[in-house]
């Protein structure tokens, strides 16, 4: 293969962006959520990519770990949202203003 | 043909994110990840990590995101349309920082260019042992290997954040009161 890593640099750091634009345009706290989920991808992707290209098995490590981590945390994320919407039935960041009234 | 592949899993991993994020219906939305993550998980392929890529398509793709629509449907929250390009500020104050870092992204390898590219060096099968990192190989044994000698802590310390999050659900997902 000719690509080279800056290719794939390239593509995580757009998929980490289109993250950030999920995170800052949506308000529904699930799609921000997956929005979050996309940029820890994004860094998967560029650890892989510099992993393979040094030659070393350690980025490949770190993504397990992330991997591991990351179901961790949308697992406890996602009961806190059912919890969030069990008290106030929304989730929409725009309606969740308690601490300004 | 492999040059081919890349710029065909990326543009779709591309198009996929950005329509994940501007599709109004949160299911959309969880589809569209679901594709995105898979075409990682090609990426992850043509990168000659094939552990990673099963492993993607297992957890990402298949649990966590099972997870997430099986939360959006069972919590209904397409009722009210999220109408987020009604708000002419938050959208123009948005795409504003998008472009902000994608311009920046871009400059950065504007000048990157004049850097040395980085050759793709061959890989072995299997662990060695010698020397003195861990040598990518392309096997799952590898994994095993390292997870056992330099990343021994890191392992346990998983281990252990996985059963504090199973409990911390359980606590979390309980109706109020039920402690008593």
């Amino acid at each position: 293969m000719t690509v080279g890593l800056n290719a794939f640099i390239l593509v995580a750091a757009l998929l980490f962006a289109i993250g950030m634009l999920g995170v800052l345009l949506r308000k529904n706290t699930l799609v921000i959520y997956m929005s979050l989920e996309l940029m820890l991808n994004a860094v998967n992707l560029a650890l892989v990519a510099f992993s393979r290209y040094n030659g070393t098995m350690d980025g490949n490590l770190f993504v397990f770990f992330i991997i591991t981590v990351a179901a961790a945390e949308v697992a406890v994320g996602l009961a806190i949202i059912v919890a969030l919407f069990r008290r106030r039935q929304t989730v929409m960041v725009d309606q969740l203003n308690a601490l300004s009234r | 043909m492999l040059d081919t592949l890349f710029y065909f899993f990326a543009a779709i991993t591309l198009i996929s994110a950005l329509l994940m994020v501007l599709s109004p219906n949160a299911v959309n939305a969880a589809i569209c990840m679901i594709v995105s993550f898979v075409n990682t998980a090609a990426l992850f392929v043509l990168l000659e990590a094939y552990f990673l890529a099963i492993l993607q398509v297992l957890v990402y793709a298949g649990a966590v995101m099972v997870l997430f629509l099986f939360i959006i449907m069972l919590l209904d929250v397409d009722k009210d349309g999220s109408s987020y390009l009604k708000e002419k500020m938050s959208l123009a104050g948005s795409i504003a920082g998008f472009a902000l870092l994608v311009i920046l992204i871009f400059s950065a390898f504007v000048g990157g260019q004049y850097l040395p590219e980085t050759a793709l060096q061959a890989v072995g099968e299997n662990p060695t042992g010698e020397g003195p990192g861990i040598p990518f190989t392309t096997s799952a044994k590898s994994f095993g290997y390292s997870l056992f000698t330099k990343y021994m802590l890191p392992f346990q310390v998983t281990g252990f954040l996985l059963l504090a999050a199973m409990i911390g659900v359980i606590v979390v997902s309980k109706k109020q009161g039920d402690f008593k």
